[in-house]
């Protein structure tokens, strides 16, 4: 995006649609990224419809796979912090 | 002034129409990938009925399981926004 951070250096508003386009291009990105991982976790043999079973296991999968990731963000800082440093 | 204008709505608009075509292909590749692991156990000389009829089921299971990741995550969003308010306010 920083060749559009120039066009639009002086323009606010543009600058704010930029913005807003980006994160929701992120969180779209991120949900491909949720929904191919539980894909792989929750779906059997594809059927008429998802059963009740299966939307739980979605839900609760994009759930845990964000609680995993925070946890391991969180101990991962604090084992860089154990070594005094950042240097792996 | 009109001409700037209209540039510059013209570019949102594009801006737009590029992310929502790269989103489509994303969906588009992803699915196919998908649904041909699913579907097609051992590939045959062509497509038979069940394996298509598998592909449709696939298609439109995955779209459902893509608005529910959807919805489950713009829940925890919000949730984590709200937190991190409440953070915030206590922090204060």
């Amino acid at each position: 995006m920083s060749e559009f951070e120039n066009l639009s250096g002086n323009d606010k508003e543009l600058q704010e649609f930029l913005m807003i386009e980006k994160q929701k291009a992120q969180v779209n990105a991120q949900i491909h990224e949720f929904n191919e991982i539980c894909w792989e976790k929750c779906i059997g043999k594809p059927s008429t419809k998802l059963d009740h079973a299966t939307e739980t296991c979605l839900s609760n999968c994009v759930d845990r796979f964000i609680d995993t990731s925070l946890l391991i963000t969180q101990r991962f800082a604090q084992m860089l912090q154990k070594r005094g440093g950042g240097d792996l | 002034m009109a001409a700037a204008n209209m540039e510059k709505g013209e570019l949102m608009s594009q801006v737009k129409q590029q992310i929502a075509l790269a989103n489509a292909q994303e969906m588009l590749s992803k699915m196919t990938e998908k649904c041909f692991k699913k579907c097609i156990q051992k590939p045959g000389k062509s497509l038979d009925t069940t394996e298509q009829k598998c592909i449709s089921q696939c298609m439109d299971r995955f779209m459902d399981a893509w608005n529910l990741v959807s919805r489950t995550y713009g829940n925890r969003l919000q949730r984590e926004q709200y937190r991190t308010m409440d953070t915030v306010e206590l922090g204060n």
